[in-house]
């Protein structure tokens, strides 16, 4: 029983940084943009929080950097296929390899840094239930802070005006466009959200979760984060969801060795990815999910003048 | 939009997010600037047989698996690099080439290498034993090195380290300082290389704790320090309370700390990384051969075909900063073991020994010889678990 409880914590900080970039992402494709460039922002933002944390021993401090850089990577993706109308794909992509190359060239003088210990974080009262303490409540504050963020960003689009406006710009930006909406303002708006998210989960992977900087340290978290959003057919509990439940399976591949189950390690570290797969196709056989869901402008250009 | 231009949206993104990886895994690459540009008037004909006739300074390239700055196994090659460097001054230029994956990307890095006039080349990592027969067959006035290989030619020969000797000395502190009894290893790849420390390991805490059981976790990569991090959390969860790692970076080091466990650092010194939970490292010091394999290229007594593996007694393998959390009979009967070892009086796998199914695999007195090491692919009785692919034969 305390097993389950360490591998259900265990989980849960695995799907942290997940959650935190999917949720980031969710706002741009709900906006119309896909911003393939996660991973890029990620490893920045990681590198900028883990220098500001050797410097100022501060992880808070550390996060709120992270954010920044996060923000200010994706404001240039976003001038470039907002205003440029470049196209998205290939611009993320290119986002995306620049910013691995970058933070692996600014990192290099942190690449034997250690940061200090970080205190346990134990949630009053309810840390010292039986199983549901060790499970839920001895987690770094991000996590709950993770949770709270899904949470607001689904009332804000499901609830708020702002939130509306938001997804008809992405349904259709020409419509909102002749509503008097400022389109590509917004847009970029809901791009500086999604990097600083992506930025803040760059920094916690980097700050909290393995505390040290090597070069490409996410390890393809923010590809998994965009998958999570078509995974979740762009719904915010159900981004939350899948990272757990991603996060869960890396880490059961681990559990299942400690336990002596006789199943080759390799098939077990292919299995996050496999289920990846399994869950889209499963989600691309029903059309209707994905068509009911899915911002229709996501990845296209627009054009006021048109 | 219609579905089909979802559902190639869709498409395009795993493909390109393939294609990043692919190109993103060929990026992060650099060469460092020889340090001298060789004189261009230097005489064509001094290239290998000549003994040190000439002033030309010989070029010695390194391909390394991970960056220089890991604080494991490359590091502890850099660090050898830079002391031959150091050591032969102007006689030799050295450069090395980080991140070389163990693709068909490493032949294309060691085909540079020689065609940019280097004459003894070192691969340092397994994967790179195929590459670099090939390249060494195109370049037959170039000497290849490989580092923990079994393949050799005329120009090409490999080398290695016992790390198992210092496994087995961790494994004594292990035994004395675990007390829940449960140790646990983070493998990278089920190799013989990596079987053989964690038996050996396992050995050394049986000899003073016959209660000592090992955990095993394979995380199927060198480097990988968020992996590494989660292996070392889940055999912590299980139990295990002094860990071990074959992997090449310091995140299962810092794990421990975080839990308040124990570990050992690996490949270099990592006592810094956690000041609490380093018990000691065991380190590789590549250097001795590094010089005596430079000194051979210079003086011309260079031959390939030949398989060189160095440990204690060469000054290859040692156990160092060792905590002063270790009590101090323990300490010494580290160093006693450490003696026995050097002067060949005890060897780590020696009968009677069984795998983890009771078989016998070494009678009593008999000791496993470097063909059997070479070749290990069991675990000993005090293991869990069954060796990864380890069935079929």
């Amino acid at each position: 029983m305390e097993g389950l409880a360490l591998l259900i914590a265990a989980s849960l900080n695995a799907g942290t940084a997940l959650a935190i970039a999917g949720i980031g992402l969710l706002i741009n494709e709900r906006a119309g943009i896909l911003n393939l460039g996660a991973e890029g922002l990620m490893l920045v933002a990681a590198i900028a929080g883990f220098a500001t944390a050797v410097h100022t021993g501060n992880p808070w401090l550390a996060f709120g950097v992270g954010m920044v850089a996060g923000a200010l990577l994706a404001s240039c993706f976003g001038v470039l296929v907002i205003w440029l109308n470049t196209n998205q794909v290939a611009t993320g992509l290119a986002l995306s390899i620049f910013g691995g190359g970058f933070s692996a060239f600014v990192g290099i003088p942190y690449v034997s840094e250690k940061l200090g210990e970080q205190p346990q974080f134990n949630v009053p009262f309810l840390a010292d239930i039986p199983f549901i303490g060790p499970a839920l409540f001895r987690q770094h504050p991000m996590v709950y802070i993770a949770i709270v963020l899904t949470a607001a960003v689904a009332w804000f689009l499901y609830r708020t005006r702002a939130g509306l406006v938001l997804r008809s710009i992405g349904e259709s930006p020409e419509s909102a466009h002749a509503l008097g909406y400022p389109v590509r303002r917004i847009r970029l708006l809901a791009v500086l959200a999604g990097g600083a998210m992506c930025g803040l989960a760059g920094a916690y992977v980097s700050v909290i979760y393995t505390p040290l900087w090597i070069e490409g340290m996410t390890a393809g978290k923010g590809w998994i984060a965009l998958a999570l959003t078509t995974f979740a057919t762009w719904r915010p509990a159900r981004v939350l969801l899948g990272a757990y439940l991603f996060g869960g399976v890396t880490m059961l591949q681990f559990y299942l060795q400690g336990l002596g189950v006789h199943v080759p390690s390799q098939f077990l570290s292919m299995l996050p990815y496999l289920s990846t797969v399994v869950v889209l196709v499963l989600i691309s056989r029903n059309a209707s999910w994905i068509r009911a869901n899915m911002p229709a402008s996501l990845g296209k250009a627009f054009f006021p003048g048109s | 939009m219609t579905l089909t231009t979802k559902r190639s949206l869709l498409a395009r993104t795993v493909w390109t997010a393939l294609a990043a990886a692919a190109v993103l895994a060929g990026c992060g690459k650099k060469e460092e600037p020889p340090a001298a540009a060789a004189p261009a008037s230097a005489p064509v004909a001094a290239a290998s047989a000549a003994p040190a006739a000439s002033a030309a300074p010989l070029k010695v390239a390194f391909a390394y698996l991970g960056p220089a700055g890991d604080h494991g196994w490359t590091y502890a090659h850099d660090q050898a690099v830079k002391a031959v460097q150091k050591e032969y001054g102007d006689k030799i230029v050295t450069s090395f080439v980080e991140n070389v994956p163990e693709s068909a990307d490493a032949e294309r890095v060691f085909r540079d290498m020689a065609t940019q006039g280097n004459t003894l080349i070192f691969g340092t990592s397994f994967g790179y034993m195929e590459p670099m027969l090939k390249v060494a067959a195109d370049f037959p006035n170039a000497k290849f090195e490989h580092a923990t290989g079994f393949k050799q030619t005329d120009n090409l020969r490999s080398y290695d380290s016992r790390s198992y000797q210092t496994a087995y000395l961790a494994g004594i502190i292990a035994g004395k300082m675990s007390k829940s009894s449960i140790i646990g290893v983070v493998g990278s790849i089920p190799v013989p290389e990596v079987i053989r420390n964690i038996d050996a390991y396992t050995l050394g805490a049986l000899s003073v704790n016959p209660k000592i059981k090992t955990k095993v976790v394979w995380v199927n990569s060198w480097f990988d320090p968020p992996k590494e991090t989660e292996a070392a959390q889940s055999l912590i969860n299980g139990g295990a309370d002094v860990l071990l790692q074959n992997t090449d970076s310091t995140a299962v080091l810092q794990t421990a700390e975080k839990n308040k466990k124990f570990a050992f650092g690996w490949d270099s010194d990592m006592s810094k990384f956690a000041p609490t939970a380093h018990l000691a490292s065991a380190i590789i010091n590549w250097a001795p051969y590094y010089s005596k394999a430079v000194k051979e290229a210079l003086d011309g007594t260079w031959k390939g075909n030949t398989a060189t593996w160095w440990g204690i007694k060469e000054g290859a393998n040692d156990i160092v900063a060792i905590s002063d959390q270790v009590p101090a009979d323990v300490k010494e009967l580290v160093a006693k073991t450490k003696a026995g070892i050097a002067d060949g009086s005890f060897k780590v796998f020696t009968g009677p020994l069984a795998d983890n199914t009771g078989k016998e695999v070494l009678k009593a007195g008999e000791s496993a010889d470097d063909k059997m090491l070479g070749g290990l692919n069991f675990y000993v009785k005090g293991v869990e678990g069954k060796v990864p692919g380890g069935d079929k034969k």
